[in-house]
């Protein structure tokens, strides 16, 4: 019965302790549900009996017995035990009744003693109401007393705190009373407390400026110094200008060591260094040691001015920002001090206090740094500057502001570029300097050159077969003096590289990656250094070609073929080497490699026509003196040649050996097969025309050489002073070229006897024999003389020529 | 505006002296001087028909011999000088002297222009300028502008100032002074300048150029040195007093200010061979002409040291020209020192140039060969300067 069906039994229960069951509500009431409430037994047993058969009601009958005896046997149950939950529930209602007139009698007495508290209470508060006022009042009169207590003793403790020394708390201690004291300052005893401890805090004040004065202190009590101070409404402006004319006084100290250090050095010459530097091209590690090394008790080099510069002033710079910004900028700021924008007034101060100390360093720094003039080592410098830009970081990330860095950074490409300019003269003068030993070695050939190289010594095993005149090393000293100079170039490049060296901060900077490389090294450098090499050249045409030849003409000669190796593979070399070791990326234009070649192509050009020119000259001067001194009407029947053609010859040989040393052989026309044998065949025929023509022209006898027009006008004219090419035929041909045609001028200014002529005739025919073999085109060599023959025959008196085998056989005797 | 073809003369005789006629201002007159050892000098007279291009000779004979310098005198068209070479017993002098040319010579030219030259007139001598003890007569000088009165000659190394009398047939030596120094100087050539009341000389002597004061026939300058060699020629500014051209063997033009000897204030080096004539042109002194032994003669334009250095003002009347040819004619300023032409119509040595007296355009230039070539400067340029 207890587990079969609990939904059902639940429900039953439902149904025995509720009036109202659910499911009546719900549905339809069957009055045939046996279960339901509205059963109605006689329209079910109607209901049966119509339905059912006699079996199923028999069925249905006993189905009911059943239900019934199961339904009675759990109702016996249930009352069973609603019986036992009712005795029960009557014991605990008995039970609780008799607790609860216990507690009634406890409440009783409960009520009654609280009444009696009450009473009591009202009593006592009706009592103490008049003393608690008063207590309360005299509390209040003991803080105030206390205050006031306070404030008596203020004086005294501050006096006693400036005795310790204990500023901070007098300071905080004042800080408290100030405000009170400026309230009741109306009141005399106030006032005198309040005087007392402005006094007192006067005194206070004094001693922490004095103590901000003095220079001993830390800065950590520097700090506390100002900001007491600043507490004590010291105006902040003031403490900032005395702060800083402190530090200022500092700084100035160490920039008067640094300037008393630059004027010790000031006067001591760095020639030395310089020459040491030049003389010897060597690698700059090398030439540093060994200028450190001639002059020892010279000043201190660049980089412990600038350590030193660092270490003191820069650092020190350093110092009193950091401090001053923590003091005054960085200040966290509270109250009444914040309105005042002290930051900013500060920071103003500061930046104007730095940009001027640090524009007094700049200047010391630019003067070591101009002073700086040897160029034997760079790294020096290029460290000293690194050292220096590198310590004017520190103050760009303290200072982010400033344009210290920036104008440190213009220092350096300032010195930059002087360096570069500096070493542009240290080559050109190295140049010069090279020049005026090439010069002596020409001057004295047999002697050691002991000035220019090692090459020099080789020159007496020299190549060449050594002419009379010229110097047996001029292709030596030719490579030496061009070797030399590609040396110079390099280890200065080298040099100049030190200031793009990657671990150098500076080097990043724009200028140095673009400017610096193109328009510094290259243009600056390089390439002023090129083209004053040509400048240079080109100047010894000119000065040499008005005030008699005070170059030696081989030196011209010398320095012609220098700029011509310069224009085909020197300066391109050159070139190409900065560009590789600068990276040199051409933002701005620079000088084209073909301009600077044309530029020392046109440098060869004119020395080797200047040469041209000074040698023909030489010759020329002793043909015209020959023609112009003698007596060309009286002289004497030719018995030789003179003396002066064969000067001539010789002269011009040793310019063709001179020559030949340096330039190629050149081209120049077949030579007859008897060159040296030809006869006047022009002169010949004038001749003729001399004792023919007149009958030409009758009236106006014809005295002019018509053959020698006709060839004239059909030969190309024939220019003199004209530019040569770069080969020893021409340069030749342009000499022989000045000389004869000087020889015709001067004969034509002259008058001859017949033996004038022969002579003349002699000298041409011997002229003949020899000079041929140096020019290109021997035909010009043979017009020139014909030319010449035909004008003394002109200008001849009693033009009777001398025999053609006569003049042959003087001329072979010598 | 395409420039005249040049016109040439030929003469029979290879000669270097060449004058235009001073005194003469209408026609356009040369003189020039042959030299032959052999045959009877001459002196043609040039005369060129601008108009029709063409060239009248006349030919007065020079008994005396080869003509090496000769100047027409600057007040009578009659009369000129010329240095000769008179050989005597194997001996060479060179001499000068005055003369007269016939009167007649120009009606008679006219008359039978072919049978001049069968009877030659000869020169009338009207006094020597001589004296043995001189030496050598380099050239004379007339005093530019004077009344035909006064010569100079250069001779060696003397400065010889003649008064010519009674009509130039007599010749005093007025004045003289030497050239001192060691060996032997000689005068090559000088000039009488025109500036200063004609009261100045500059002189040549090898390298050196000297200006006298023929008040004191006393030096007072000398640039030493001016030329890297021999100094052939030199030539005064006409318009401004103190400019002198010079020109030498060593193939440069060089122009000077006198008061600043030191450096000179331009130096030209066109030609490729010694320049033996250097002449300003008498009006335009920027039009300069160089003569050579290269046989080139080159006429350049030196406007920067002229005394119009920025050429004339345009005037304002011209102002009906549109903008655009004035705005062409403004960037056109300042002309620039330039070479103007180069004539190339000697096949020898140019030894002489001359302005013509008349015709402020026209130059005649002489070869060694006999050659007188007859040029004028261009057309654009003429106008370029006149407007």
């Amino acid at each position: 019965l207890t587990d079969s069906s609990p939904g059902r039994k639940r429900r039953l229960l439902r149904l025995y302790y509720s009036a109202a069951p659910e499911p009546q509500q719900e549905e339809q009431p069957d009055p045939c549900d046996i279960n339901g409430a509205q059963f109605d037994p006689e329209l079910y047993l109607n209901k049966l009996r119509k339905e059912c058969s006699l079996n199923e009601l028999m069925d249905q009958e006993s189905c009911m017995v059943r239900q019934i005896r199961s339904l009675d046997s759990d109702m016996q149950t249930l009352v069973y035990e609603n019986y036992n939950k009712f005795i029960s529930a009557t014991d605990t209602i008995r039970k609780m009744k008799n607790d609860f007139k216990k507690m009634e009698d406890e409440m009783d007495c409960l009520s009654t003693n609280m009444a009696a508290i009450t009473e009591f209470s009202a009593r006592i508060s009706g009592t103490l109401q008049d003393q608690h006022a008063q207590i309360t009042k005299l509390s209040g009169v003991h803080t105030l007393l206390r205050k006031l207590q306070f404030l008596f003793e203020l004086p005294a403790r501050l006096n006693k705190c400036l005795e310790l020394q204990a500023y901070a708390q007098a300071v905080s201690s004042h800080c408290r009373a100030r405000c009170v004291l400026q309230q009741y300052s109306h009141m005399p005893s106030f006032r005198g407390i309040q005087d007392d401890c402005h006094a007192i805090m006067e005194r206070l004040a004094q001693q922490l400026r004095q103590k901000f004065r003095d220079g001993g202190t830390s800065a950590k009590e520097l700090s506390e110094c100002v900001e007491l101070l600043l507490q004590l409404d010291e105006p902040a402006e003031e403490l900032c200008d005395k702060f800083l004319s402190h530090a200022q006084t500092r700084l100035e100290a160490d920039l008067q060591g640094l300037e008393a250090e630059l004027r010790d050095s000031a006067p001591i010459d760095v020639s030395t260094q310089k020459l040491s530097s030049a003389a010897n091209p060597m690698s700059p590690s090398e030439s540093s040691t060994s200028s450190h090394f001639l002059s020892p008790a010279a000043q201190t080099d660049i980089l412990e001015f600038i350590d030193r510069g660092c270490n003191e002033f820069v650092s020190n710079l350093c110092l009193v920002i950091a401090s001053y910004q923590e003091l005054f900028v960085n200040r966290p700021q509270e109250g009444e001090l914040a309105s005042k924008n002290i930051p900013q007034m500060a920071n103003s101060k500061l930046l104007v206090f730095v940009d001027t100390l640090a524009a007094r360093y700049f200047s010391l720094v630019e003067r070591r740094i101009q002073e700086e003039k040897g160029v034997g080592d760079n790294s020096l410098l290029v460290r000293a500057l690194d050292r220096f830009h590198r310590r004017l970081q520190a103050v760009s990330k303290l200072l982010p502001g400033s344009a210290v860095p920036s104008q440190g950074t213009e220092i350096v490409i300032q010195a930059a570029r002087e360096r570069i300019k500096q070493y542009l003269s240290a080559l050109q003068s190295f140049y010069l300097d090279s020049l005026t030993d090439v010069r002596q070695a020409l001057a004295a050939p047999r002697l050691s050159v002991g000035g220019t190289s090692s090459a020099g010594g080789g020159a007496l095993a020299g190549s060449g077969p050594p002419g009379k005149e010229a110097p047996p090393s001029l292709p030596d000293l030719l490579t030496s003096l061009s070797n030399s100079i590609l040396n110079q170039i390099k280890s200065v490049l080298a040099s100049v590289h030190l200031f793009t060296a990657k671990d150098i901060t500076f080097s990043s900077k724009p200028y140095f990656k673009g400017e610096f490389c193109s328009q510094g090294v290259r243009e600056g450098l390089v390439v002023s250094f090129i083209k004053f090499i040509c400048q240079s050249s080109r100047q010894f045409c000119e000065s040499a070609g008005d005030r008699g030849g005070s170059t030696p003409p081989v030196l011209l000669l010398l320095l012609s073929r220098l700029c011509l190796d310069f224009e085909t593979s020197t300066i391109s070399y050159i070139l190409t080497l900065t560009d590789e070791q600068f990276l040199v990326q051409h933002h701005s234009p620079v000088t084209a490699v073909t301009a600077l070649c044309a530029e020392a192509r046109e440098a060869a050009q004119k020395l080797l026509n200047h040469y041209v020119k000074v040698q023909g000259l030489i010759i020329s001067q002793m043909l015209r003196k020959s023609v112009e001194t003698r007596d060309w009407v009286n002289t004497i029947e030719p018995r030789n040649v003179r003396a002066v053609m064969k000067r001539v010859v010789e002269d011009t040989t040793s310019i063709d050996v001179q020559v030949g040393l340096l330039y190629e052989e050149g081209v120049r026309k077949a030579h007859s097969s008897d060159s040296s044998k030809r006869t006047f065949s022009v002169y010949s025929s004038s001749r003729q025309q001399i004792r023919y023509a007149p009958s030409y022209t009758p009236s106006a006898p014809m005295d002019t050489n018509l053959l020698s027009n006709i060839h004239k006008l059909f030969s190309e004219r024939i220019d003199i002073f004209s530019p040569v090419e770069f080969n020893k035929v021409s340069v030749l041909t342009g000499i022989i070229k000045i000389s004869l045609k000087t020889f015709l001028e001067c004969v034509r200014l002259r008058t001859f006897g017949r033996y004038g002529l022969q002579q003349i005739q002699v000298d041409c025919h011997y002229l003949q024999m020899y000079l041929w073999r140096f020019v290109s085109d021997e035909n010009l060599v043979h017009f020139l003389l014909d030319e010449i023959v035909g004008s003394a025959a002109h200008r001849c008196l009693d033009p009777s020529p001398m025999e053609q085998s006569v003049i042959e056989v003087i001329c072979e005797r010598g | 505006m395409e420039d005249d073809a040049p016109v040439i003369y030929g003469l029979e005789f290879q000669a270097r002296a060449l004058t235009a006629q001073t005194a003469e201002t209408d026609a356009i007159r040369f003189l020039v001087g042959t030299q032959s050892l052999k045959f009877e000098n001459q002196i043609h007279i040039i005369d060129f028909d601008d108009e029709n291009n063409i060239i009248n000779k006349n030919v007065l004979l020079h008994h005396a011999g080869e003509i090496w310098h000769i100047s027409a005198s600057p007040a009578d068209k009659g009369v000129l000088t010329t240095c000769y070479n008179k050989t005597s017993e194997s001996r060479v002098l060179t001499c000068a002297a005055v003369w007269r040319m016939p009167p007649e010579w120009e009606s008679g030219s006219h008359e039978s222009p072919d049978d001049s030259s069968n009877s030659p007139q000869t020169l009338e001598l009207l006094c020597h300028l001589d004296n043995t003890a001189h030496g050598n007569t380099a050239c004379v000088l007339w005093e530019p502008m004077g009344d035909g009165k006064r010569v100079i000659s250069l001779a060696d190394s003397h400065v010889v100032l003649w008064d010519l009398q009674e009509s130039s047939t007599k010749a005093t030596i007025s004045s003289s002074a030497t050239l001192e120094g060691k060996g032997q100087l000689k005068f090559t050539s000088g000039k009488w300048s025109p500036h200063h009341n004609c009261t100045q000389l500059a002189t040549a002597n090898d390298m050196a150029i000297r200006g006298w004061d023929l008040r004191s026939m006393s030096q007072i300058y000398c640039i030493e040195n001016a030329h890297g060699q021999l100094v052939r020629d030199l030539d005064f500014n006409p318009n401004k007093q103190y400019y002198l051209a010079s020109c030498g063997d060593d193939c440069k033009v060089k122009f000077w200010d006198v008061r600043h000897i030191n450096e000179p204030v331009k130096t030209l080096e066109e030609h490729s061979h010694w320049v033996w004539s250097v002449r300003y042109n008498h009006s335009h002194d920027q039009l300069l002409l160089t003569a050579s032994s290269d046989s080139r003669v080159i006429l350049s334009n030196m406007v920067s040291i002229s005394s119009e250095p920025f050429g004339h003002l345009v005037d304002d009347d011209d102002l009906s020209d549109s903008e655009e040819t004035h705005h062409e004619e403004k960037s056109k300023e300042p002309l620039q020192d330039s070479i103007i032409a180069t004539y190339e119509e000697h096949e020898d040595s140019v030894y002489a140039v001359e302005w013509s007296s008349a015709d402020p355009w026209l130059f005649a230039s002489l070869s060694y060969d006999g050659r007188l070539v007859i040029n004028r400067v261009p057309r654009a340029l003429k106008y370029r300067i006149l407007l």
